[in-house]
This record gives C-alpha cells, structure tokens and sequence, in this order.
C-alpha cells in the first residue's frame, strides 16, 4: 500500500506540473482527493491491514494528503497570479486617447472678479448692500452734494425716465441708501450695474459695472482708506503692486483722490499699455463730503467716513488681458470657455 | 485747458525738466493728460537767404536757387516755387532733415540737376496761414521774423513752445487759466509767484457820453465792467501773442478777437467785444430776454431765447447771450472804428442752464458755468487796455463803467491742524501747514483761514484737510487698516443667488452678462401680444439708439439676441444661463421694481426639451426645491412668454400651484425671427419665488436598515395621458412603504395600438419595520393598478 501511496502522490505531482487551468484544478481535487477518489479508495482499503501497519500508512496516507493539498494550493495560487497577469497584459489600453467628454459650465469674467473682490472685503467685515439701478436724481445726484445745474453732473452723462427718475450713473446712490436705513458703524461694498450714456467701443459702454465701498464710524482717517485701498489690491495682484494716490475731485468725497496702479506691462517705466505714464487709473475714491454725511442725518462732527468705487470692467480687462470691452457683452462661447 | 510753457514762464521760473514738470502737477492735483513740443518732428531745418535764382535747364516750372544758410560755400536747390527771389529769407531743409508726418529730405537730382535740400511751405512745417498771416499757402514760407541766417527754424520762427494739457475738475475754473496754474506751480515746487498788476496810459474823454450800461437782473449778473478802444486799427496780432494762443489751442484772428481770448486763457475771466456801431442808442441792457426774442450767434446759428436766459441787449435788441456767446451782427469786423470791451460776472446757474439750453457751449460758459474769480472783472478790463496799448491798437478811453453789485465775502473757515491730522492720520507740523496754504494764497485770520477769492470752492474743514493733503502729498499719508470688529455676512437673497450661479454652473451652463436696455421691437421678435403687460416699459427719454431704449420687462430676448449671435457665428452648440434683473414698472409706484431672473437658453447638440428639463430639474432640486409640477402652458399661463414658445413643447413651472417659471422649445417662427437654423430651447425662473420655497434646512434622514424590493410594471395606457397623472395615481395608492417610483421607457409603435403608448415604471418599496414580504408587496402593486386602472391605464399583456 506503500507504494500505492507514493505512486499516487507521484502521479497527482506530475498531473499537477502540466495542468494549466484553474478549472482542471478542481477535477484534480476530485480525482485524487474526493470522495470517490484515488487516495480515499486506498484508505478504504485500510481496515485490512495489520494493526501495527494501520497507523503507519495512515500517517504516510495523511502525510501525502497533505502534501497533495499543498501542491494543489499552491498551483492555484500560481495559476490565478498567471492568469491575472494574462488579464491586465490584455486590458492595456492607449491611455492617450482622450477622456470621455463632461460638461462643466463656466462663470463670466465679470462674475469671477466680483465674487473675488466680495470674497476680499467680506474677509475685511464688509457686508454687501444692494440698490436700485432705476433711482431718483435726489439719491444718484442731490443727496451726493450734486445739486441740480452742478457742472460735474456734465461728467456723468445720464439716461433719464423722467425728469426725476433716471438710471443710476455710479453705485454711489447706494452710500446714500445704506446711510439712510442704517447708523454707523457701516462698513459695506455694493456691486453692480450703472449706466452712462456712452457709445460702445473697445472702452467704452453704455452699462458697466462699478463696486462702491463705504466705511462710516468714529475716527476714520484718509489713511485707513489708504491702508484699505492697499490690501485690497495686494490680496487681488499680489504683494509686489504698487498705488500711486492722487489728488481729484468728486463732490461727494472731501479730500479727493484717484488711484493709480503701476502700470503691469512696464512696471512703472511708461509703455503703450499705460500710455507712458507708468500707472494705470482704478478707481477713484475719498473721504465722505460732511454734507453727504448730514444729509443722511449722520452728525459730521461725531463720525467721519470713506468711499471708493471702482470700475469693475477695468479690473476685469487688465486681469484677463482683455483689450476690448464689446467681449464682455457679446458673450461668445469661444470668449466665455476661456475663463 | 492747454498751457502753453513760454507763457508761464511770464509768471513763475518753472525750469524744471518736462517730465518731472508733469508728474509733480498731477501729483499736487492739476492733472496732466500729456504735453506736446511744437516742432518736435523737424530737425536740421535752418533759416537761409536766396543769393540767385536762375531758370532750370530741363524744366519750365523749376529753378535753381543759390542759399546762403550760413556755412563756407552757398546750397544749391531746386525748387518749383513761383515766390521766391533773390534776397528772401526760407526755410531750408537740408540734406537729412525731417519734416512733420515723417518726411525725410534727402539731397538728389532733379531733372539732372544736383539739389541739396528743399526750400519749405508753411503747410511743410505743420503751420497754416493763422499763424503767419503775412504769408502765402501755396509758396515758400518768406520769413518776415527777425532771424539770423543758419538759425533752427524752431528757434527762429518761435515754434518750440511745449504746450501741457491739464485735465482740469469743474471745482478748479480757477486753473483754467494761465495765471491760475503758475500759482499752483508756484505751490507745488515751493516757487515765487509774480502777477503784476495791469495799467494803461489811456486818453482823455467821457465814457458816460458815448456809452450807458443798466443791469435789470442783478441776481444773475453781479457784475458788468465796460470800456471803449477808439480809432481802433484791426490787423493781425503780433507773433508772440498768436504763438500764445496757438500753443493755449485757440485759433488766432484779429487783434481785438485775440486780446480778449488773451486774457481769458491768462486770468480765466471771460472778456467779449463788441462794435458800438451796431449797439443801438449806445446803451447796453442786462436782462432776460423775452421769450421768442431770437439772435444769431457768432457761430452763425439763430438762436430763439426764453425768459429764463439773460442777454446783453442795446435798445432793441439782444447782441450776446450774456456768458455764453456773442451775437454776430455786432461783432468785431476789419471796418470796425469803435470797440466796446465788457467784463463782467455772471452767476454760474445762469449761465449753465442757458448754455443747456441752447446746445451752444464755449468756452466762455465753460468758465462762467463753473464760477469765475468775483474780484477779477475790472482787472481784466485793465489788462485787455494794457495789452491794447501794447499792441497800438487804438486809444483807450481812461474812463471806464463798472456796475457792482457784487455780494462777495471771502470765505472764511476753522483752522484746526489737530483736526487735519486726526482726519488725515497724519503728523504734520502747524507750522508746514500754514506754508502749504500761504503758497495756495490762503490767509490767517485768529483761528481761520481765509480762501481767496478765486478759490470758490472752498467751503468747509475738509476742503483745508485736501489743500494741506495735496501740497503734503497723498503719497506721504500713511496706509494704516482700521479698527473695529465688524461681522459680514451676505444676506439670504446673496446666498441663494450665489449658490444658483455655481449650480447652473455645475450643471453645464456658461454665464452671460446682457445689457438691461433693449429695444422695444424685441417685444415683436418675440411674438408677444400688442395688449401684453410686458410692453408697459420704464423708457428712456434721451437713449443712444432705439436698441438701448426700454429697460427689459423680459430677459428672454436677450437670452435670444446671444443665441442669435453664437449660432451666427458658428458656435455649434451654447448651452448659457443669466442671472439679471427685469425692470417692471408697478402702478403707483415711482420707481419699477427689480426682480432677478434666471434664464436658461440651449441649442444645438442634439438637445431637446428634456434636456432644458433635466436641467431645470436638477437645478431646483439643487436649490431645495422639491415637489415641483410641469404643467401646459396654456390659457391661463401667467407668463406673457409663452408667445415665443411651441405650444405643445412649452411648459409652466408650479410649486405648491404658484408659478416659479416657463420653459419650452423656441416657436419656430420666433426662431426664424432670430435667424437661427436649429432648434431653440429657454426658461426663465423668477428668483425671488424660487427662493421662498426652497428649503434650506437639511436633516439627516437615518440610511435604511431592511433591504428594498423592486417590482416593474409595463403599463398602456392613452397617448394623450400626461405621465405626471400615472405617477401621481401611484404615489397616491401605494402608500408610505413606496420609496421612489422611476420611469424607465415610454414606447409607442409596434406592438402598441395606435393612440396607445407603453410606458414602465419600477416602483421600490421598502419598510422601515422589517423586509417586506411578497404579500405586503404583491397587495402595493394590486393597489398601484386599481388606481392606474382608474385613469385608463391597464397592465401590459
């Protein structure tokens, strides 16, 4: 029964060593280790030995189950690491070929730098006001200390419903709106459209975009404007830009300035972009007119304020490297997919 | 305002170099727009003098001319010119010279003969017969001036003036002059500052017999100065007066012409003159006009006038708009014997409304409008005298009329420099301050100070805290952050709209920006009823064009007019959404109300209305808007739109039966309206409604403990039945343990019964008590079909 023994182990060893599939694996098992196989039918056979040959050959019968378990386990383990390797070999794919295509929609450049700046002057306590686009001459002009017949009215020129009602020529009107609904302190940016009768060019339109900003409390200084002013900037075109103030005149601020910033195509030195002055106009700003103040019913002496208001497309175009205005409005998706 | 330098030059020593001239005055407050150097463009171009001119041997129209330009041996040029001979003083552009508009001058033969430059026009200099009236257009330049021979041109002919142009702000008219910005300069660099005091010789004589001045309106003109030039001789003005002028952009005409805008452009006071001739019974009057009076102005236009303008008339008639223009029957002419010089103040309001009113502005109502120096008319009167002088001109009458009623006080204000440098956040010394205002002309009186009286724009604390500021330097202010903490927060509606641009984003959409002004024949691209409320507008009285005339009571035309331009220019698909505002005017209401508005327009591929839906569904659900109901839009539609959609491919959008919006396929004669070749399809969502019942609170709902069943149903059913009435029967009849119900195939064609349709659903149950069982199921699904059964839709065989 010995060699019985051994001649199976050595049979199933060498089926083994030719058998390629997992699935012959199995017929394996059956034939050699199953109920009805080759080594149970031995074992069988195991009552007709003597009683000190039984556990002899029942431990070598156990040992060359073992052994043919292990080879077997060890064929699968083989066999399945091939075929895997067989799989993948055959799943390569050119993974240059392009991705399947999805739809991601885009913001307009005029959105994306508005959202930008919101986000700056929330981060600064600044909430964000709202006001109508279609307001009255005392909101947009006389509560702004532009009285009727005053000659800076000329540089705004305005679209009028009626002779009261007009479409608004700067966000300022909303200054006048927020200081009249609410006390100091204020500390508010106000984006949106404005309107002035300009016909359309490369930089020029009848509607654009401006993004007011007001701060009223006790103790505000035309530096803190400065210092505003500063970080905004820095926070949109990085630490390194530079503003250049510069005296000017609105009625509704006192003292007055614009602000410049140096020119990003030259760094200052004066090129085409800048038309050689080495800066670019932003925005204009300044300290809030005590008229404008009283007006609103707050005290002058008590509190004092500032405002600026920037030209939103102005931002846009130099961010983007924009050269004309029309692309804003066309909305081209070829324009609009860029951004 | 243009400065010409040579003429500063007379007030203050501003040699500095031209660059750092410019900055330093932009940096006080006077900003420079650019300057320009006369003559820059010419090089290499000298004065010479005609030795010889002889006949071309080849040529019947040229000769050859001999110049002696200074150097050893006289150059010989040819020339085509009939006006020069022997002895003329030219122009001569030598080889390698350059002439304005970048023409190079080269030495060459002409017809084989050698020339060695080019004798020059005054056309080839960039100059015309206003500056050198003495000359001729169409010849050589015969230089009258007095020049040496070799001499530049530039220097020679005085055209190297540099002229600074001064973008000047409507609360400075006091720097729209020359006088004006020498004091700021004079300021600005910490220079002295000269303005002599004008005086005249004169002669004797009576002004009150030859001219009488009554002002009936002294409200308006506070003041009026006159005097008369007798034996006057009009000719041209001088060189230096017209180079003056040239450089200041005004055109030179005449002596008389040229003093008053002289003084104008020096002091910034506007001067007229007038002929006596033509001022009936020498008497000037200042009043209002009567309505319907009219005069033709010197521009040559007639002008009808109201009460509401004051004119300078004589007895009879009007002969200026007073501050704005004169009349040209009165005006100065080469027969011209006796001229009456006026002066006066204006008051500001006056003169800008006429010169409103009347479309005519110069820029004499320029200056007026803004408020003239109040002190300023009789002076101006002397200087025009004085320059009358100067130029012989004519006799002065010593005598002269001045009507004042002026009101001016000076104004006077607190002088705090505490307060200045609290405001400014500055430390800067009291000291320095009074230096900064001393320069701008400003006074101390104890604790105020005093502006001066051209400086009508001083009123207040915070207009000293600029003048220091501007003369300290902006820059020099220190940048600091603010105290206070302040908490920012964006309301509801800014949360809600933001969070809908990055959904419509997300959800493939590119955002547009539209005008808000459209025009009102975009109400019949769209095909919208002639008695739709829509067309009820808030319209603009004074719009560039039509185009831009309406505010839009519908952002559905825009979103069209964008598809229009996309699909035109070859864009093969767009799939674009707004969020804009409507402009609804609102009975009894002064101002219209501003509603946001999310349009959503698509074409091209491949999309069709579920596409538009798919969108719009998953957008709302986005949003927390749920349970939404897409019904027809038909007669009772609340949206006027529905004109530019296909009937039978356009739906309302309803939450809880109120109207959120409409969306559907583009009719296609509105399509065609809009030139596009493919189909169209667009919604539009009210913001605000959407907003209020959307649902911003979200809870947790615990993840399902027990396993789901699933069971499919094929159903047929009439065509005409919408699928929102099967689900709604199943969702009404399965009860709770009915979790979704989906729609997986709508099927019409073989098989099916014509009229019929096939559609499926798989319905998933599921307890939160325990499995289902079959039964619990089975009795669902028996439920779920005696409801179908009910609206005719029966068990697929």
């Amino acid at each position: 029964m010995k060699e019985q023994l051994k001649k199976i182990e050595e049979l199933a060893k060498a089926e083994l060593a030719e058998c390629t599939e997992i699935k012959a694996l199995d017929d394996l098992r059956i034939k050699y280790l199953g109920k009805k196989g080759e080594l149970t039918a031995i074992l069988k056979q195991m009552g007709k030995l003597s009683a000190e040959e039984r556990p002899v050959v029942g431990q070598l019968a156990n040992k060359v189950r073992a052994d043919i378990e292990e080879a077997l386990s060890e064929k699968l383990t083989s066999l399945k690491a091939s075929e895997q390797a067989a799989r993948i070999a055959a799943e390569s794919i050119d993974i240059t070929l392009p991705g399947k295509a999805q739809t991601i929609g885009k913001l307009h450049p005029l959105s994306r730098v508005e959202n930008e700046i919101r986000d700056i002057f929330m981060g600064m306590g600044f909430n964000i006001a709202d006001g109508p686009e279609v307001d009255d001459d005392y909101h947009v002009f006389e509560a702004l200390n532009l009285p009727p017949d005053h000659p800076a009215r000329d540089t705004q020129d305005t679209f009028y419903i009626n002779d009261k009602i007009l479409l608004r020529t700067q966000t300022s009107s909303v200054q006048v709106h927020v200081m009249e609904t609410q006390k100091p302190p204020i500390r508010i940016i106000s984006p949106g459209r404005v309107y002035r009768s300009d016909a359309v060019d490369a930089t020029h339109s009848p509607l654009f975009h401006q993004i007011e900003g007001l701060v009223v409390d006790k103790g505000i200084k035309m530096s803190d404007l400065k210092g505003t002013l500063e970080m905004l900037m820095k926070k949109l075109y990085g630490n390194e830009c530079r503003l250049r103030f510069r005296p000017h005149h609105f009625p509704f601020t006192e003292p007055s300035c614009e602000v410049d910033i140096m020119c990003f195509n030259c760094g200052g030195k004066g090129c085409s972009m800048c038309k050689d002055e080495g800066f670019i106009e932003l925005l204009g700003a300044g300290m809030v007119h005590p008229k404008v103040l009283e007006g609103c019913g707050i005290d002058s002496s008590v509190y004092s304020g500032f405002a600026f208001g920037l030209g939103l497309e102005r931002m846009v175009m130099g961010r983007y490297s924009i050269n004309d205005l029309r692309l804003l409005y066309e909305n081209d998706v070829r324009f609009l997919e860029q951004f | 305002m243009n400065l010409s330098m040579k003429w500063l030059a007379d007030y203050v020593k501003a040699d500095m170099p031209i660059k750092e001239y410019c900055s330093a005055l932009t940096m006080s407050g006077s900003k420079v727009e650019g300057y320009e150097t006369e003559g820059k463009e010419i090089s290499n171009v000298i004065v010479g003098k005609i030795l010889s001119v002889v006949p071309h041997e080849n040529s019947d129209h040229l000769v050859v001319c001999q110049v002696d330009v200074g150097k050893d041996a006289p150059v010989q040029i040819v020339t085509g010119a009939s006006n020069v001979n022997a002895g003329d003083i030219v122009p001569v552009a030598m080889d390698g010279s350059a002439l304005p508009g970048g023409i190079k001058i080269k030495k060459g033969r002409l017809r084989g003969v050698e020339s060695n430059g080019m004798l020059c026009s005054l056309g080839e200099l960039g100059l015309n017969k206003h500056d050198f009236p003495y000359a001729i257009e169409d010849g050589i330049f015969i230089i009258q001036e007095d020049c040496e021979i070799g001499q530049d041109i530039q220097s020679a002919i005085g055209l190297n003036d540099t002229s600074v142009e001064f973008e000047i702000t409507s609360n400075r008219p006091d720097c729209l002059s020359v006088i004006g910005l020498a004091r700021e300069t004079a300021a600005t660099f910490n220079l002295p500052v000269s303005v002599p005091v004008p005086s005249f010789k004169g002669v004797d004589g009576d002004i009150s017999s030859m001219l009488r001045v009554d002002i009936h309106n002294t409200e308006k003109c506070k003041r009026y100065c006159a005097g008369i030039v007798k034996n006057v001789k009009i000719e041209p003005s001088p060189r230096w007066m017209r180079e003056r002028l040239r450089a200041s952009g005004v055109r030179p005409i005449n002596n008389f012409v040229d003093i008053t805008n002289y003084v104008m452009l020096e002091y910034g006071q506007p001067m007229h003159a007038f002929d006596l001739r033509y001022v009936e019974g020498a008497h000037i009057n200042v009043r209002n006009a009567v309505n319907g009076e009219k005069i033709v102005t010197l521009d040559g236009t007639e002008r009808t006038l109201t009460d509401e303008m004051l004119v300078i008339a004589d007895e009879k008639k009007p002969v200026a708009v007073a501050g704005v223009m004169g009349g040209e029957y009165s005006g100065i002419m080469d027969d011209t014997t006796t001229v009456v010089f006026e002066s006066a103040y204006f008051e500001p309001t006056q003169v800008r409304r006429t010169a409103k009113k009347l479309g005519m502005r110069s820029d004499a109502s320029a200056r007026y409008e803004k408020g003239v120096d109040p002190l300023v008319s009789m002076t101006c009167l002397n200087r025009a005298f004085q320059l009358v002088e100067e130029l012989g001109a004519g006799e002065v009458l010593r005598s002269v009329i001045d009507c004042n009623h002026s009101d001016y006080t000076p104004s006077a204000v607190e002088f705090s420099p505490q307060w200045i440098n609290d405001f400014l956040g500055t430390d800067i010394s009291e000291e320095l301050m009074r230096d900064y205002l001393t320069r701008l002309d400003f006074t101390f009186d104890g604790g105020k100070v005093i502006a001066p009286s051209f400086r009508i724009d001083i009123e207040c604390k915070a207009d000293i805290a600029e003048e220091v500021a501007r003369i300290y330097g902006y820059n020099n202010i220190p940048s600091t952050e603010f105290r206070g903490v302040a908490e920012a927060e964006l309301t509801p509606e800014q949360k809600f709209t933001r969070s809908l641009q990055s959904t419509m984003a997300a959800l493939g959409g590119y955002e547009i920006a539209t005008f808000s002004f459209v025009s009102p024949r975009y109400f019949d691209k769209i095909n919208l009823p002639a008695e739709s409320a829509l067309r009820r507008t808030v319209t603009i009285t004074n719009p560039l064009g039509e185009d831009t005339s309406v505010m839009r009571t519908t952002t559905i035309p825009s979103m069209l007019e964008v598809l229009s331009f996309n699909y035109n220019n070859r864009n093969e698909k767009a799939c674009l959404f707004e969020i804009g505002k409507e402009y609804i005017p609102v009975e009894g209401q002064e101002l219209p109300d501003e509603p946001q508005r999310l349009t959503l327009g698509m074409y091209g591929g491949g999309v069709d209305f579920y596409d538009l839906k798919g969108i719009v569904e998953a957008a709302l659900a986005e949003m927390g808007i749920n349970g939404v109901e897409y019904v027809r839009a038909d007669e009772g539609c609340p949206f006027d739109e529905k004109s530019c959609m296909h009937p039978g491919r356009s739906a309302v959008i309803l939450k809880d039966g109120a109207p959120l919006g409409i969306m559907g396929e583009i009719h296609p004669d509105v399509q065609e309206n809009y030139g596009i070749g493919t189909k169209v399809y667009i919604a539009k969502l009210n913001v605000p409604e959407m907003m209020s019942s959307a649902e911003t609170e979200i809870t947790y709902r615990p993840l399902p403990k027990f396993p789901a069943t699933t069971r499919d149903l094929s159903l047929i059913c009439d065509d005409s039945v919408p699928v929102a009435e099967l689900e709604k029967a199943i969702k009404g009849s399965v009860g709770k343990i009915l979790e979704k119900v989906t729609l997986f195939d709508v099927y019409k064609g073989k098989q099916i019964a014509d009229g019929k349709k096939s559609v499926s659903y798989s319905l998933t149950m599921r307890s939160h008590d325990g499995t289902l069982t079959d039964e619990q199921t089975d009795n669902a699904v028996k439920k779920a079909l005696k409801a179908l059964s009910a609206i005719g839709a029966e068990l697929r065989a």
